[in-house]
Parts: C-alpha cells; structure tokens; sequence
C-alpha cells in the first residue's frame, strides 16, 4: 500500500528558504534595473529569471524526485523554444549581411 | 480461408473461432453509449465517421478547381472564388483529414490493443479530443458556408489580417480549437506508450505503428501550440485592428511565416509518419517476412520527427529571409531526407526475398512506397535553393506535396482502413472490388498529378484560375486523372459499407499477421484482454502459426 | 488493485502506475504550454530586438512597483501551493485545504491588481486598437509593445483563472476528505500547474516591466 505514496516530500524549512531566495531574487532584478548595465542589462535580467525559474522548477515542482523521463520532457520543452526563438532570430539578425536589396 | 465464405447469419450468431457474440460495436447500444463513450475503439469509429465527411468536403473542392482548371479562362468561377476553393481545399484536407486522419482512427482504435493495454491512459480526454475535433470543424463549417475563406491554406500577412474580406476570424478560430485535439491525442499517445506496455514489450519490441505514432505524437505536443498561438494573433490582429504582423503598423509579416511554418512544416510529417507505420506493419504481412532493420526503421522515425523541426525556413526561400538562414535551412532540409530514405531501404529489403502475396492492402503499400519515393525525391528539387527560386509558387510544389500527402499520406490512410477493416467490423469486403479500386486510385493519381510537375516546370504558377494555353493539354490530363482519382475514392465507400451488412465474417486474424491487435477477437471485446498478455517474442515474428483468441 | 479510500481507474493496472502517468501526463501538457508561450515570446524577441527604444518607452507607462508588488504574490501563491501539496503528501486535511484556500486568494489578489493596471490603461488611451494614443515619437512601435503586454499578460491571466478554477475543484474535494497519503496526486499535478503559471510570470515582470529604467 505505501509504495502507492511519492516516498519524496520536500521539508517545510526548504520551500520557505526557496520562497525568501525568490523573494530576494525579485528585489535583486527590480534592483539591478535601475543600474544602467548597457548591453548586459538584458542578460543579467533573463539569468536572475532562470534562477527564479529553476527553484520553483526544481524544488516547488519536485523535478529534483522526478524520473529521468520527467527531465527530459522538461528539457525538451526549453529546448524546442529556444529552437524556435534563436532559428527565427538567426534569420533576423543576419538580414542584410549580404549586401544585397531584399537579402 | 473460412473468410471467403458469404455472410449468411449475423454477427451475434457467429460461433466461429475468433467471432465474439459480445464485442465493442454490440456492447450497449444507443446513441448515448456512443457519444459519451470512453472506448478508445468507439471514439476511433467517432473520428473514422467525422473525417470521412470532411474529407468528402475537401473533395467537393478539389472537384471545382479541377473543372475550372479544365479551360485556360476563368469561365466555371471567378477569380475570388477560387481562391476561396482552394484555400478551402486546402484547410480541410490539412487540417481536418490528414492530421488526424491515421491516428485518429487507427492510431486510437489500436494502440491499446497493440501495447497489450485495456484502453489509452486518459479515455475522457480521449473523447474530449473528438469533441474538439468537432467543435473546431463546426467553426470552419460556419466561415464556409457563410462566405468562405481565400487567403490560402497559409493565412499569409498582412493579407489575412488587414485586406481579405472572407471570414478570416471565424476559420481562424475554428483551427485553433481543432489544435487542441490534435495536442489531446499525442499527449494521450506518449502517456500510454511510455506507461502502459504490457510485460515484456520493450520498446525494441514494440511494433513499428507503435514508434510512428510515438514519433508524430511529439510532434503533435512540441508543434501544434505553435500554430494556435500564432493563429490567435492573427485573430487579435484581424479582430482589433493591432500591428504584430502589419507592416503598415510597424510589424513583421516574416515573422508570421516563421512562426506558422515552424508548425507546418513538422506538420507534414505528423501527416507521413503515421503512414510509414501502417507501411511497416503491412509489407511485413504481405511479404511473410520480419522487417528488414527493425532498429533503423524504429530510430528514423525519431529522427525525422526531430530533424522536422529544423528545416521550416525551405517554405521562405523567396522571402526576404536572410541568405544565411535559407543556407542553414537548405542543407538541413536535405538532411532531413536521410531517414526517410531509410525507411524506403528498408521496406524494400523486406520485401526482396520474401513471399509476397498482393491483397489490397499491399497494393496500397506498394503504391504509398513507389509515390511517396517520388513525392520525397522533388523534394530534395525543391530543397536546392537555386532551383527552388525557379519552382516556388508553381504547380512543382503542388505535385510534390500531392505525390506525399495523396500518393503517400492517403494511400496508407487506405491500406490500413483495409488491413484491419476486418478486426474492427468483423467483417471482410470484396477483394476484387478493392484490388480494382487500389489500381484506380494509382493510376487516376499518377494521371493527375505526374502533369503537374511538368506544369510546374514550365511555370505554371499555383493559386492562379487562369493559365497560357499552351498548358492546357496538361490540365485536361490531370482533371481526367482526378476522375479516375474520384470513382477509386468512391468504390471503397460502397464495398465497405456493404460489408457491414453482406461480408463475410471475419476470424481473428483473416491475414495470418503479427502483431497482439490479431490475438483478440474481430471486432475486440471492449475490455479488449481477458487477461494481461505477456510479451515474449520479438515484433513481427513470421510466418505467424494459426493465432489463439485471447 | 485498488486501496480503500481511493479509486484506480480501469484502464490502469494499479495505483503506482495511475500516479505516473498522471503526473508524465501533466508534465507533458506543460511542454505544450511552453511552447504556445514560446511563440509569444519569439515575437517579443524579434520586435524588442528591432525597436529597442520604442520598447523602452512604453514600458515605462507600466507601474513597476505594482508588478513587483504582483510578482511577490505570485511567488506567494507558489509557496502556498507548495505547502498544499506537502500537506497532501502527509494527509494533512486541513493544511491541504488551508494552503489551496490561500493559493487562490494570493491568485484572486493577482488578477484583482491585474484588472485594475488593464482599466489604469484603458484611462491612459494605451490599449492598442483604433484608440490608441502614444505621446511620443515611436507610436506604432509601442503599440506593438502594448500588443504584446495585453497578448502575453491576458494570456497568463487566462491560464491563473482556469487555476483558480481547478485549485477551487481540489479544495473542494480535500474539503470532503477524498485525499490521503495514499491517493493525493491530483493535488500534486494542480500545483505543477500552478507553480508554471508562476514560471511564466517570472520572466514576463523584467521583460516586460523592467525595460529602460535607468
């Protein structure tokens, strides 16, 4: 009967430690905004984000006790946008290098 | 073979071994044990009755444009009705037939039985699944009836969004709702696949439909959310007059493309993938012979699902797309041939040395393996982008996706209607009348579509209701063709629905095939196994002894 | 087999493997939800990338202290749901149902601040639309940016009222004692839902509230 229970469960002390370290985060990137950081602005915001992102994934989602298929689907959906995004951009960013009207 | 005898008694009463009295079809009746059923069998049937009348929709538009294309003047329709029936043409039959066509109905109905399960994970998203599907076609069932749509099947901007005046919004939300039952069924798909093999089945020993439909079902997750959210955009663009993809307002109508090929490009082989499947498990019947390269065939189909997402910029080669990025889609695109190739090796292998038998089903094998061979090889054409730049546009492309989604998609549509027609009626149509209506459909298609590249060729552009007239002999052959086409699509609507009333019965495996769906009665119990079968041998273990009811 | 107190469905062979592929199944729903976001996202990519400054202004015209003040509560309701769930696992009745009620009230807080930056905007003429009014030099771009903010934002918005709906469903039911330590994966899987959701939000505050503040 028990092996029907998850046998993981996170403790109380670790969800409200990853809650205060989001909390931070979020003053950190509001913060860090107001900093003029010229082109790294837009890095440093997207990385306190993954960070943000990989907590609640990663410990509120309990994807740490999840299976290697769990990973995967997850991995995968992060990938396939980002296939998406950098395919498309990739084609935006190098209009023009031709030097060719159109091109 | 006792399946040669006529049908004198009914079902109920058959005591032939492998004819069950009680099975899905008699199992409850009425109308609301159908249409709240959670049978994967049942809801299969749902979608076989659904996509049959769209499909006869579709042909009711293909029909109009062939008769207009007969004259090189615009004298059957003008030109803004035209371009609705192709658009139309095209939506209907993409988005409405071939997308779910195979595993909407063969992909639901055999799956459980194939991976030795009694259902898929989650019957009541199953049955949601059709609903959608229903929903979604009753929408674009309103814009046709109410006007019709003539941006192309392609919603190309700022056209769709700004300049049509056709009933853009409501097509656009009868796609989107219809997405969400094609991301229903592959998530259902990956669940059961992954969670619910029986004992022993690996997935080295799954059957090859198995890991076609795991691999569409990918496919289906990973693109279709892509297609919605764009079409969403479209809507909101069109409804509140925004500028996302307007250039007069500052947008980027390349953008649109790419984000609508990036679905509609691994679209095309959610619609392939599933035939390749149906293919594998059909020439391996009919040549008595395991499957040459079980591994590669299995992996392959893996691979294309993942290398179709690579490639979606080939549609924009005579865009304003970058000259880099078109490179970079261009040698993937040619890539992307590789295991479909295989495939084709494979299947060939199989058969060589085999002992080949040419029922129906194995006509339509043969024909998918021989056209979509073609279908693929212009593809690599249309790959090259310096011949790409002279055919884009042209009827070239529209005979190479003709070749893969007729010559190749609907002939495996038609194999594995006839290949497991038995297991799910119980019942067998007439051979001849199918053999006869296999040659039809081969022949009637090559007649059709073989002008057209030819046409295109010579510049023939697609889309257009007029043409010189020096291309009309062309036309005349194809239209001739797609009559022929019409009458062997025709033929098997009345074999086989005569056949639920006058066939023969059929016995648990009239094929003498592998495979665990041909281990149960024809038609299946609901609960499909008395008991959980325990798998020991590899897939596609022939020649195959006379097969026990289990 | 099937335990006292909770049900498995028939199509499953037992318990252990109707939590799985519930739990896949949920997982796999969420890689269709990053990718229908993904194609927001792609468009704001290419757009912010291709009018930087238009971006900039606009996004000054949103009320940063509000969306992190927003963003806190979200995180919140992260956190709630979180405790939900532990509550579950352990057969914690009241807990669980102590940390749904919570999660929909910090969510119900988030659409309420929500509903009033969409009316503050519908005052400031920048709903994009035939009524929009920009004073500044790149119009037509920030009312791409604006597009964006009400596509993406409503969007998020729509998928928080679906998860208030499912979370009210599970209060519900803990409420009437249908979950145990033995049988508590739906509880589970709303809060995969929920703390995705919250996922979305966390990258859509910098980008979209936090452009040209300096």
């Amino acid at each position: 009967m028990s092996h029907a229970v998850n046998p993981h469960s996170t403790p109380l002390a670790t969800l409200i430690m990853v809650f205060l370290a989001l909390v931070a985060l979020t003053g950190l990137t509001v913060g860090v905004a107001y900093i003029d950081l010229g082109a790294w602005s837009t890095p440093v915001a997207l990385l306190i984000a993954t960070v943000k992102a990989l907590l609640v994934v990663v410990i509120f989602m309990e994807l740490r006790f999840g299976q290697p298929l769990t990973w995967l689907a997850a991995v995968t959906g992060v990938l396939f946008m980002a296939l998406l995004i950098g395919l498309t951009m990739a084609d935006v960013i190098s209009r023009g290098w031709l030097g060719v009207p159109g091109r | 073979m006792d399946d040669a005898r006529p049908a004198q008694r009914k079902l109920v009463n058959a005591m032939e071994p492998g004819a069950s009295r009680t099975n899905y079809l008699n199992a409850d009746y009425g109308l609301k044990s159908w249409l709240l059923t959670r049978d994967h069998k049942r809801i299969a049937i749902l979608y076989l009755i659904s996509i049959t009348l769209m499909f006869l929709l579709g042909s009711f538009f293909a029909v109009l444009i062939r008769l207009e294309l007969l004259t090189p003047h615009g004298d059957l329709v003008q030109g803004d009705t035209y371009n609705k029936l192709f658009t139309m043409h095209g939506i209907v039959m993409v988005f409405f037939f071939l997308v779910p066509s195979i595993p909407a109905v063969f992909g639901n109905f055999l799956l459980p039985l194939m991976i030795g399960a009694r259902d898929l994970a989650f019957p009541r998203l199953n049955l949601l699944s059709w609903y959608v599907y229903v929903v979604g076609a009753a929408f674009t069932l309103w814009a046709v009836i109410t006007g019709g749509v003539d941006t192309g099947w392609t919603f190309y901007t700022p056209y769709s969004t700004t300049a049509s005046h056709t009933n853009v919004l409501t097509t656009a939300i009868g796609i989107f709702i219809t997405g969400f039952s094609s991301i229903l069924t592959g998530l259902n798909f990956i669940v059961t696949i992954h969670q619910m093999r029986a004992p022993g089945l690996t997935w080295f020993r799954l059957p090859l439909f198995v890991w076609a439909h795991y691999a569409t079902s990918l496919i289906m997750i990973l693109g279709t959310p892509v297609i919605a959210i764009t079409i969403f955009l479209v809507g909101i663009e069109r409804a509140f007059q925004l500028g996302i993809f307007d250039p007069a307002l500052g947008g980027d109508p390349i953008l649109f493309q790419h984000l609508f090929w990036f679905y509609s490009h691994p679209a095309v082989y959610i619609m392939i993938l599933p035939s390749m499947g149906v293919v594998s498990e059909i020439i391996t019947c009919f040549a008595r012979k395991r499957i040459f390269g079980y591994e590669f065939i299995a992996v392959s189909s893996l691979a294309i699902a993942l290398f179709g997402f690579l490639v979606w910029g080939h549609h924009m080669f005579t865009s304003t797309q970058s000259v880099y990025a078109a490179l970079i889609f261009s040698v993937l695109s040619f890539a992307v041939a590789i295991p479909s190739a295989v495939k084709v090796f494979n299947w060939t292998a199989t058969l060589y040395r085999g002992s080949i038998s040419f029922e129906a089903p194995m006509l339509f094998a043969l024909g998918f393996i021989g056209l979509f061979t073609i279908g693929g090889l212009t593809g690599l054409f249309l790959a090259a982008l310096g011949l790409d730049v002279h055919v884009h546009d042209t009827y070239f492309v529209v005979a190479h996706f003709h070749y893969i989604m007729v010559g190749g998609a609907l002939m495996g549509y038609l194999g594995a209607v006839h290949f497991w027609w038995p297991k799910m009626t119980g019942r067998m149509y007439s051979e001849w009348a199918a053999r006869v209506s296999a040659v039809l459909v081969f022949v009637g298609f090559n007649l059709t579509f073989f002008p057209q590249f030819v046409l295109g060729y010579l510049g023939m552009p697609r889309r257009y209701h007029v043409y010189p007239d020096e291309f009309q002999v062309l036309n005349v052959m194809s239209t001739t063709g797609a009559s022929i086409l019409g009458v062997g699509y025709l033929v098997p609507l009345c074999y086989l629905i005569w056949s639920l009333w006058r066939g023969p019965i059929a016995s648990a495996n009239p094929w003498r095939a592998a495979g665990l769906e041909w281990k149960v009665a024809s038609p299946p119990p609901t609960e499909n196994f008395a008991q959980t079968p325990i798998v020991t041998e590899e897939a596609y273990s022939y020649p195959v002894r006379e097969a026990e009811v289990v | 087999m099937s335990s006292p107190g909770h049900n498995v469905a028939h199509q499953f062979d037992d318990a252990v493997q109707q939590r799985d592929a519930s739990t896949l199944g949920m997982w796999v729903f969420l890689v269709t939800e990053v990718m229908m976001f993904g194609g927001l996202f792609a468009t704001y990519v290419l757009y912010r990338s291709a009018y930087p400054e238009a971006f900039a202004a606009a996004s000054h015209h949103l009320n940063a202290q509000l969306g992190a003040m927003n963003t806190l509560v979200l995180l919140g309701s992260s956190l709630t749901m979180a405790l939900a769930v532990r509550s579950a696992q352990h057969g914690a009745r009241f807990g669980t149902v102590a940390g749904l009620l919570s999660t929909i009230a910090l969510g119900s807080v988030f659409l309420g601040v929500k509903a009033y930056e969409y009316a503050h905007k519908f005052e400031e003429k920048l709903v994009p639309g035939p009524y929009f009014v920009f004073d500044g030099p790149e119009g037509t771009h920030a009312e791409l940016f604006f597009s964006l903010y009400f596509a993406m934002t409503g969007l998020h918005a729509l998928h928080m009222v679906i998860g208030v709906g499912v979370l009210g469903t599970l209060a519900v039911m803990a409420a009437r004692g249908r979950f145990s330590v033995a049988y508590h994966n739906p509880i589970e899987i709303g809060g995969l839902y929920w703390h995705f959701v919250d996922i979305v939000w966390i990258y859509l505050f910098p980008l979209l509230y936090l452009l040209g503040r300096h």
